[in-house]
């Protein structure tokens, strides 16, 4: 086991870590607002971290730039997605008590 | 290591069942909505580490198309016709 991957067996389980934090965060949050929050932030940084861990083992500019892209992707799939949906949510909201 | 991708794979995997009970029994729509975000960003991080772990080195591409899904179904959704998207008259 050399130092880039055990460095990357590290990454992928502090990212693994913050997957679970943002399930936990999904379950136990008492408001739609904050479980968006809690699965947004955790869950991205938790895929940033395992594409880092990964980025690190696969030593080609290809793979690296590929993991990258998915990362940049993701985070503006999944910041476009929050706002909707908590905008969804409050006019849902405003509906429903008018 | 390979091994330890695809346990880690297998984990997050378990994620995402323990995410659907939220989306069971979450009391509004938008609850249910979430189910778009766990499932694009935990199955993109466990096609990641299948691809790394298991060989198939095609996987990676089906996780950049997968993630761009993701966003799609997002905004189809909460867009749906029916007045939840922009017709908010008043």
């Amino acid at each position: 086991m050399s130092v880039v991957d055990l460095l990357a067996a590290a990454l992928v389980v502090i990212g693994c870590a913050f997957f679970l934090a943002g399930t936990i965060g999904l379950l136990r949050f008492p408001d739609t607002l904050t479980r968006l929050h809690a699965l947004t932030k955790a869950d991205n940084v938790g895929l940033g971290c395992i594409c880092a861990g990964l980025a690190i083992r696969d030593a080609t500019v290809s793979g690296v730039t590929t993991l990258i892209i998915i990362w940049l992707l993701a985070m503006f799939a999944s910041t476009v997605s929050a706002f909707l949906i908590a905008r969804w949510h409050g006019r849902d909201d405003a509906e429903g008590r008018a | 290591m390979e091994t330890f991708f695809l346990a880690a794979s297998l984990f997050l995997l378990l994620n995402l069942v323990a995410g659907l009970v939220r989306v069971y029994q979450g009391p509004g729509a938008a609850d249910r909505m979430l189910a778009v975000l766990l499932f694009g960003t935990t199955t993109v991080a466990a096609l990641l580490l299948l691809a790394h772990g298991g060989g198939h080195p095609a996987l990676i591409k089906v996780a950049l198309v997968f993630v761009m899904l993701a966003a799609i179904a997002a905004i189809a959704f909460v867009r749906l016709p029916g007045g939840r998207g922009e017709e908010h008259g008043e």
